[in-house]
């Protein structure tokens, strides 16, 4: 084809022996976009780097614009026009915009001196080119996540881009920032022909925005192709090698018992406005809305980590008042956090002290001292019940796979036997496979009286783990839905409603 | 307004008028040209030390040793002078202490780029290396007969003026001071190796990313901190006519107070050389006028370590205010 | 599963591992190396005795700085405080009893006063600590720099500059307990008392998981201030512990005795297999490298005496103890990089 820009070939790599890669083949062809899928692990990161001259490979070929490419360094690529824009961005929070976006530059140029106006005259022109206004003088700490990332598109476009890829780029934006990105990044596309390789586990968005797609699994390209080839089965089918059909959660509440947890009015920090719910026993209930709704800041006001203005929250029929963490933890409340490598878990700490960590009060013996019997006792039925796959329970926790470190986040609290657990996106970063089992898990936790609330962007997450949706908007809930009385389209449309 | 109101350098500009209105109702001799030329001459050392330190914080660092490392290019200089160039002249003193001094301060750079230690750490260990080989390998009694250079020095006067007792005199070495945070000004708002070393101090594996060769930045800062801190310790030495290994030592509580108070985090990537200049005037006036007052001067290491404690407080409070209300966005 | 797999085992196992054992091996190589180039003299009852006495004065401080770094932090302020808590502690003795111990109120009353008055200072320091760290949110590093500069200078404050003279105490100091030098029992009972708040107790628990990762501990419902404040507070007693200790061997005090012993608490911390981010660190450890650092000193000392007897000898040990810091740290650094 003679529209390629980059045109991979047999590119393998391993690391100490481990193969991260073997012969991968990949093309990115001139003004297209591309969404590079495959679960954790898969060698997608390992791809990325090679692409960016971070790592080198160790057999392949590699053809840029039609040069064959020996030995290639970071500089290389992106004297070749590859820009690489990963999560964290790569900005400085001290330095103001105007400053982020020439530094580069700047720096590549060799320059020693630095020319103030013309600093700001190239972050001026760089955010022109893209269509965006953000003002230059304020610091990068000051801006919005999405700000942020234009600015690094911005930085990217200066420096030449012919292909931007972006790791996860929607992660952290609301539904009407993903839009303005796209737009800039189409507009970039159509006009000066960029080339864009998105690398996404998100399966529906890389349905709706991609044109070619690549999947990869255990460091192998399985598939590659048009968009149009792909519907949801074939994806989850590439990146796993089996097929998976998840049942939605039937449920009907037994509506003459009380409430496990019921929300009235409530009003919190920093903008959670007049929030009305019941959770009941066995429930599993998802929150949904797009980022900025409040989502996450309903599941920390009811973890007693949002300053509550007013409204009433009971717990089996007892009003509680929830002024921390600690208040939650104490009437039952359990939280898996969104972010489970940076708040949910002790990484370089054993597996049995992080399922200990919540309940090691109560594991205490003679004199109060903690009683060592007592705790390998617990680990290991956690260990077990849980099939959390280990050597042993004394290794760090960083041995662990995605899927696993997250059944150690729920022994956690399972452990200490809570009522209510709150889930924020519980399969985030966990492979096709894991889901499914920890999605089992939760079904089988509600089976046992547990009352679960399920924060997700994943709407076919919710619509096979829930028997209701609340769906949040501006801080408030717009709508209750029945699973059974809906799908993914019907709530896709109604979140972007206005 | 606002702005400008949050920003450090504001509030220590207040305060310092304050104080100084206060010390001055109380004892009107403090409004004199002599005073202010002996607080000028009180800065200097501990304002030369402050501009090292101060990059040193940017960056993300922390150095203790630059005191050790001033002794030690002082002492040594002298006992160089002495037994080679007794006859050399100030210029010659100053350069032999600040080549010392990069000297020392290029070890702390190894340890540090090259094996990414704690600069903490580091340099509270070599801290104690450095004066120890001083005391031990290079000598430990003052020296009173300093080369002439050093006396005429130390009696170096730019401008006189006659008082109702005796004459009130500049010392030149304050346009040492002055020619020092001008060149640092210079070099970090306009050189990019001072950008570089604001963009490490804000986010150290981006400047990397950026292309910054961070390794060689490390190596510019404690370099360039031992060079500073060798001509601090000369400019010490000079103004007091001699060479007392012991001197110096114990200073760094002075001069991290004014660094800190001047508005630099030691979370790295913010500090001013004007809020640094403005700390020195502040933590000078405590240690020299505070008596005028009637504040003892049993009492000065308290008033610095309140000082310390102020100027890291009122920022760390600002910063929790502010992360309360958006704590849970954070995560979002 | 994994066949080859180790059976199951305790979680809280012996704090024994390999950098434990090279540490005990260091140790024991640098005790027999003195014993040999040293002969009569290092391997001696009196040598054994009095670096019995002389080891607890840095050896209880290093325990301040070990569980202020295992959460993380760091107390730059712990000798500041025991100074502090001598002072005071004398101030009480030779108030209550007289300079001469003839005054009004008996030895029996006035010398557990003094202590407790130790003890509180030591206690009182270390909350302010734990106030600034935890509740106004400073660095440890200023916020402990700033507190030991007020606790020095308080000393000065209290005693105008001199050092306080008592021999009140010197019973602690030079007496011995069927033959074993009371400071060294302390320390030991400081040892005990160490390891079963660090390893049997919540609080124990929890220091260590605040050090691994402090958002974590939030998340899980630790009540992080209050572990801080329990740190700094513990750090502080135990520096007024070391206060009386310092009173009572050189019987007096002085507001800046011990001004190397940050460095060497922090030397012994790293020695001793510390993590300076937090979360790692045994009691084993840095008992082996207390007692390590009292063979180099008192070895050294003699070598020294022996090589050079000048008393420029005593400054060798300053240089000495700031290139082992470095050079415990670049080994520390290879030995993990091959573990990479």
């Amino acid at each position: 084809m003679t529209n390629a820009f980059l045109r991979l070939t047999g590119i393998s790599k391993s690391f100490a022996g481990v193969q991260a890669l073997r012969d991968v083949d990949l093309t990115i062809e001139r003004g297209r976009v591309h969404c590079l899928v495959g679960e954790n692990g898969s060698g997608k990161s390992t791809l990325i780097k090679i692409i960016a001259g971070v790592y080198q490979r160790d057999t392949g070929e590699y053809v840029i614009d039609g040069k064959n490419l020996a030995r290639l360094q970071p500089i290389d690529a992106i004297r070749e026009g590859v820009q690489v824009i990963y999560q964290d961005f790569s900005l400085f929070p001290n330095l103001t915009v105007a400053e982020n976006i020439a530094l580069n530059e700047e720096v590549a140029e060799g320059r020693r001196w630095v020319n103030w106006q013309q600093v700001r005259n190239v972050a001026a022109d760089a955010l022109a080119q893209i269509e965006v206004n953000i003002p230059l003088d304020v610091t990068v700490g000051e801006v919005s996540v999405a700000n942020k990332q234009l600015i690094a598109v911005a930085k990217a476009m200066r420096q030449n881009a012919r292909l931007i890829i972006m790791d996860e780029p929607t992660t952290a934006l609301t539904e009407r920032e993903i839009r303005a990105l796209f737009s800039v990044l189409r507009k970039l596309q159509e006009r000066d022909g960029v080339a864009f390789l998105f690398v996404s586990h998100k399966l529906d968005e890389v349905l709706s925005i991609s044109e070619k797609i690549i999947v990869i699994r255990n460091g192998k390209t399985v598939s590659e192709g048009e968009r149009d080839e792909y519907d949801r089965a074939r994806l989850v089918y590439d990146m796993t090698g089996h097929s998976i059909t998840e049942k939605s959660y039937d449920f009907e509440p037994d509506l003459s018992q009380p409430p496990l947890l019921k929300v009235e009015n409530l009003n919190a920090e920093p903008m959670l406005n007049d929030i009305n719910f019941e959770l009941r026993a066995g429930e599993i209930v998802g929150v949904t809305g797009l980022l900025g709704s409040g989502r996450t800041e309903l599941a920390l006001a009811l973890y007693g980590m949002q300053p509550i203005k007013s409204g009433r929250i009971t717990i089996d029929q007892k009003p509680v008042d929830l002024r921390s963490n600690r208040d939650a933890i104490a009437h039952g409340i359990g939280y898996v956090p969104e972010d489970r490598l940076s708040e949910g878990l002790f990484l370089e700490q054993s597996i049995a002290k992080n399922v200990v960590v919540r309940t090691i009060e109560s594991l205490r013996g003679s004199l109060g001292l903690t009683d060592p019997a007592k705790i390998s006792g617990q680990v290991s039925q956690w260990v077990d019940a849980l099939r959390i796959k280990t050597a042993d329970p004394a290794l760090p926790v960083n041995t662990l796979s995605g899927g696993n470190q997250q059944r150690v986040v729920l022994a956690k609290w399972l452990a200490s036997n809570p009522k209510v657990m709150i889930l924020n996106g519980p399969t985030v970063g966990v492979d096709v496979g894991s889901k499914e089992e920890l999605h089992n898990l939760m079904k089988k936790l509600a089976g046992e009286g547990m009352g679960l609330l399920v924060i997700s962007d994943d709407i076919p997450e919710l619509l096979g783990t829930c028997n209701r949706i609340l769906l949040m908007r501006n801080g408030t809930i717009v709508e209750e839905i029945n699973t059974k009385e809906t799908n993914e389209n019907k709530i896709s449309s109604k979140l972007i409603e206005d | 307004m606002k702005r400008l109101l949050r920003r450090n350098e504001t509030l220590v500009a207040i305060t310092l008028v304050v104080l100084c209105l206060v010390i001055g109702l109380n004892n009107p001799t403090f409004f004199t040209v002599g005073t202010v030329f002996t607080l000028l001459r009180g800065s200097i050392v501990t304002g030369i030390f402050a501009m090292g330190v101060l990059i040193v914080i940017i960056s993300g660092g922390i150095d203790v040793s630059f005191t050790a490392i001033g002794v030690f290019a002082l002492y040594s200089t002298v006992k160089l002078m002495l037994a080679y160039a007794p006859d050399a002249s100030i210029w010659v003193a100053f350069s032999i202490a600040g080549l010392i001094g990069l000297g020392l301060g290029l070890i702390n750079a190894f340890f540090i780029a090259k094996f990414k230690l704690p600069t903490l750490i580091v340099t509270l260990g070599t801290l104690s290396m450095f004066h120890g080989f001083l005391l031990f390998a290079i000598g430990n009694q003052i020296i009173r007969d300093v080369p002439p250079a050093l006396t005429e020095f130390a009696r170096a006067t730019v401008i006189e003026i006659p008082q109702a007792r005796g004459t009130a005199n500049l010392h030149p070495a304050v346009f040492l001071l002055v020619a020092v945070a001008i060149l640092m000004w210079i070099l970090l708002r306009y050189t990019m190796l001072g950008r570089g070393i604001y963009a490490l101090g804000g986010a150290p594996e981006a400047a990397e990313r950026a292309g910054f060769n961070v390794t060689r930045i490390q190596y510019f800062i404690y370099g360039f901190v031992g060079l500073l801190s060798g001509v601090a310790g000369m400019t010490f030495g000079g103004l007091a006519r001699q060479a007392n290994p012991q001197d110096i030592v114990g200073m760094e509580l002075n001069v991290i107070a004014a660094v800190v108070l001047g508005g630099a985090y030691l979370t790295g990537g913010r500090g001013t050389v004007i809020g640094t200049l403005l700390g020195v005037i502040l933590v000078v006036i405590a240690n020299n006028s505070l008596i005028l007052i009637g504040v003892p001067t049993v009492w000065q290491r308290v008033v610095i370590g309140l000082i310390i404690l102020i100027g890291t407080g009122i920022p760390a409070i600002q910063e929790r205010r502010a992360g309360k209300i958006t704590s849970g966005l954070a995560e979002a | 599963m994994d066949q080859t797999a180790p059976p199951k085992r305790m979680s809280l196992r012996l704090p024994f591992d390999f950098y434990t054992l090279r540490l005990f091996i260091i140790t024991l190589a640098i005790f027999i190396a003195f014993s040999v180039l040293l002969p009569g003299k290092f391997l001696t009852v009196l040598n054994m005795k009095s670096m019995a006495v002389q080891l607890p004065e840095f050896g209880i401080l290093a325990f301040a700085i070990m569980i202020t770094m295992l959460t993380g932090g760091i107390d730059l302020s712990i000798v500041g405080t025991a100074n502090l808590s001598a002072i005071v502690a004398a101030m009480i003795l030779t108030g209550l009893t007289g300079a001469d111990g003839t005054g009004g109120v008996p030895l029996a009353a006035a010398i557990p006063l003094s202590m407790l008055g130790a003890l509180l200072v030591g206690s009182i320091c270390g909350l302010f600590n734990g106030f600034l760290v935890s509740r106004i949110g400073i660095t440890p590093i200023l916020a402990t720099l700033g507190t030991g500069a007020i606790y020095t200078g308080l000393s000065f404050v209290l005693t105008g500059g001199p050092a306080i003279t008592t021999t009140q105490l010197a019973f602690i100091g030079n007496g011995s307990l069927l033959g074993v030098p009371i400071p060294i029992i302390i320390f030991f009972v400081v040892v005990i008392i160490s390891v079963v708040i660090l390893n049997r107790t919540v609080f124990g628990f929890n220091v260590y998981m605040l050090g691994t990762n402090p958002k974590a501990a939030l998340f899980s419902g630790i009540n992080s201030d209050r572990v801080l404040l329990g740190t700094y507070w513990l750090a502080g007693v135990i520096a007024g512990l070391a206060g009386i200790i310092f009173l009572a061997r050189t019987n007096s005090a002085k507001p800046d005795f011990g001004s190397s012993f940050i460095l060497l608490t922090v030397l012994i911390a790293i020695l001793g297999g510390v993590s300076y981010t937090g979360g790692f660190g045994t009691v084993v450890g840095l008992v082996l490298a207390v007692l390590s650092i009292q063979f180099l000193s008192t070895g050294l000392n003699m070598l020294m005496l022996e090589l050079f007897p000048s008393s420029a000898a005593i400054f060798f040990r300053q240089f000495a103890w700031g290139g082992l810091l470095l050079g415990v740290m670049v080994l520390n650094y290879y030995t993990e990089k091959r573990k990479r």
